[in-house]
């Protein structure tokens, strides 16, 4: 066993014994206008690889329903210019 | 480094799509891996000593390209490496080399999160409250107490109702879930029949609602709150769980207790229970009214939940007949020289696998598979047939389960508006040569 597998090792256990939470990394969307608003509003509550992984397949139409979704069945408390600015955001770089 | 390539590119070799874990460093799996790999029933459990995880991981091709792109092997704490579909909340779906044996382990088994606020539980701290307007009284139980109780166990599949969404033409929004969002273990707990009869069911109680200790972390999400129908509930079977597989249950699998339905999607198998409320009135939350559901006469589901019904859609309750080819990723190259044993696991909603068909000629004949070993009804049911030997060439395998009460897999995909039920027969290539 190499001294780096030994130090891994180490870490995982040291990580299981202490914590039970996800070691969460960073997912970068693409940069484009209206990039901060969605960092700032959705990972509240998700990390951003939601949209990643719904990607690029929703309509236009979709994606507008999964943002009036968050904001109305999971009362994200996203204000009406900042939902378009998301909307639009990820119609252009996500949708289909 | 130079034998895990070696391992790895034999262990992926077919289309698709395979990830590069991020923890490749630790695999020492691959020959573990490659043991179980060529057919026969594949028994016990998969837990190999050393084996950390396959360097990489297959994920069918028909998943969208930002799944693909997204997907990586990672492990939770406690857990092997998974495949990641979303770090917060937590969905992290099982390889399908963990589903060759009947029995998942329990670091191998997927995990799945709506919301994100996820405690960890003190187990000496945690109380289990029974009581609601239906019962006709209410007490608490610490974990030495529900532990002090008659036992039961049941091995049972828990699967995600939305499981092999990702494969859904066209796609449909949600968590993009490829064949690994389900797992088979041996549960052991109390009957919730046993909590609810100390409580005392009033003749007035619909529904048993039931609370985990996970929640939101915003105040205007609803709660992750579901109920069954009293008849469920009362079922011998149906489960206030404590261990899995011989072991108290891990953290992200519900740490110290969950419900356990078997036979029923996983939406109602509630993780890290804290609260059973007997209720004269239906649950009217999201994540009954609105979350779930599926349209009526769609399916051919016998469990029916008549207080959530409406006359357009009515909750997902049963699991539909299904299975699954493990011994084989899609694409792959095999030497003629050895039979080609095609293997897999199959499953329902309790009536019981009947036959499992396997056709090598894209479904134009079909051949019986053997049947393994029948752990219960609620069970993954393992299926095995050889072909060939020297049958030369590309093939298209297909797996068809039936069960004991006539129902069989979907030859067409039965689209519904959130990706439930995904149970079309599995069709993929091999090469023999």
């Amino acid at each position: 066993m190499t001294m780096r597998r030994i130090a891994l090792v180490a870490v995982a256990l040291a990580a299981g014994c202490f914590t039970a939470t996800a070691a969460e990394k960073p997912v970068e969307l693409r940069r484009d206008a209206g990039r901060d608003r969605v960092e700032a509003n959705c990972t509240a509550c998700h990390s951003l690889d939601y949209v990643l992984m719904n990607s690029p397949f929703p309509s236009a139409a979709q994606w507008d329903a999964e943002v009036a979704k968050m904001i109305k069945a999971f009362g994200a408390p996203i204000d009406e210019a900042d939902a378009k600015i998301i909307a639009d955001y990820l119609k252009r770089n996500y949708g289909s | 480094m130079r034998r895990m390539e070696r391992d790895r590119s034999r262990i992926s070799g077919g289309a698709g799509v395979n990830l590069l874990s991020r923890r490749h460093v630790l695999v020492g799996g691959g020959r573990a891996m490659l043991a179980a790999w060529s057919g026969g029933f594949m028994l016990g459990s998969a837990a190999a000593p050393g084996a950390a995880g396959a360097g990489t991981v297959h994920m069918p091709s028909g998943l969208a390209a930002g799944t693909l792109k997204e997907a990586v092997l990672d492990a939770l704490p406690g857990k092997r490496p998974l495949i990641k579909l979303s770090w917060r909340p937590p969905n992290y779906e099982t390889p399908v080399e963990y589903l060759r044996t009947q029995i998942t382990p329990n670091d191998a088994f997927f995990v799945r999160y709506h919301l994100s606020d996820i405690p960890t539980i003190d187990a000496a701290a945690w109380r289990l409250a029974v009581g609601g307007d239906g019962a006709g009284g209410s007490f608490e139980l610490t974990l030495d107490e529900l532990k002090a109780m008659p036992a039961v166990a049941v091995v049972a599949v828990n699967q995600c109702a939305g499981n092999r969404r990702g494969l859904f033409t066209p796609h449909v929004p949600g968590v993009e879930w490829g064949y690994g969002a389900m797992g088979c273990a041996a549960w052991k707990g109390v009957r919730l029949k046993d909590l609810l009869d100390r409580a005392g069911i009033k003749k007035e109680a619909v529904e048993i609602v039931l609370e985990g200790a996970d929640g939101p972390v915003s105040g205007g999400t609803p709660k992750f709150i579901k109920s069954l129908p009293l008849w469920k509930a009362m079922e011998e079977t149906t489960l206030v769980a404590f261990e899995m597989n011989g072991k108290p249950l891990p953290h992200f699998n519900g740490f110290p207790a969950r419900i356990v339905v078997p036979g029923w999607t996983g939406t109602y198998w509630m993780k890290h229970l804290v609260s059973i409320r007997a209720v004269t009135k239906p649950e009217s939350g999201f994540w009954m009214k609105t979350a779930y559901r599926i349209p009526v006469g769609l399916f051919p589901t016998v469990a029916r939940f008549a207080s959530q019904e409406t006359t357009v859609n009515m909750p997902i309750t049963e699991m539909m007949v299904n299975s699954l080819i493990t011994s084989h990723n899609d694409g792959a190259t095999v030497g003629a020289g050895t039979p080609l044993v095609i293997g897999g696991v199959a499953w329902d909603a309790g009536y019981g696998i009947d036959i499992v068909e396997l056709s090598s000629n894209g479904g134009r004949t079909w051949q019986h598979a053997a049947l393994g070993p029948d752990l219960g009804r609620y069970a993954f049911r393992p299926f095995s047939l050889a072909l060939g030997p020297g049958i030369r060439g590309r093939h298209t395998i297909l797996a068809r389960a039936s069960n004991r009460i006539g129902q069989t897999q979907a030859s067409q995909l039965i689209q519904n508006p959130a990706g439930y039920h995904h149970n079309v027969i599995q069709s993929l290539t091999i090469q023999v040569t």
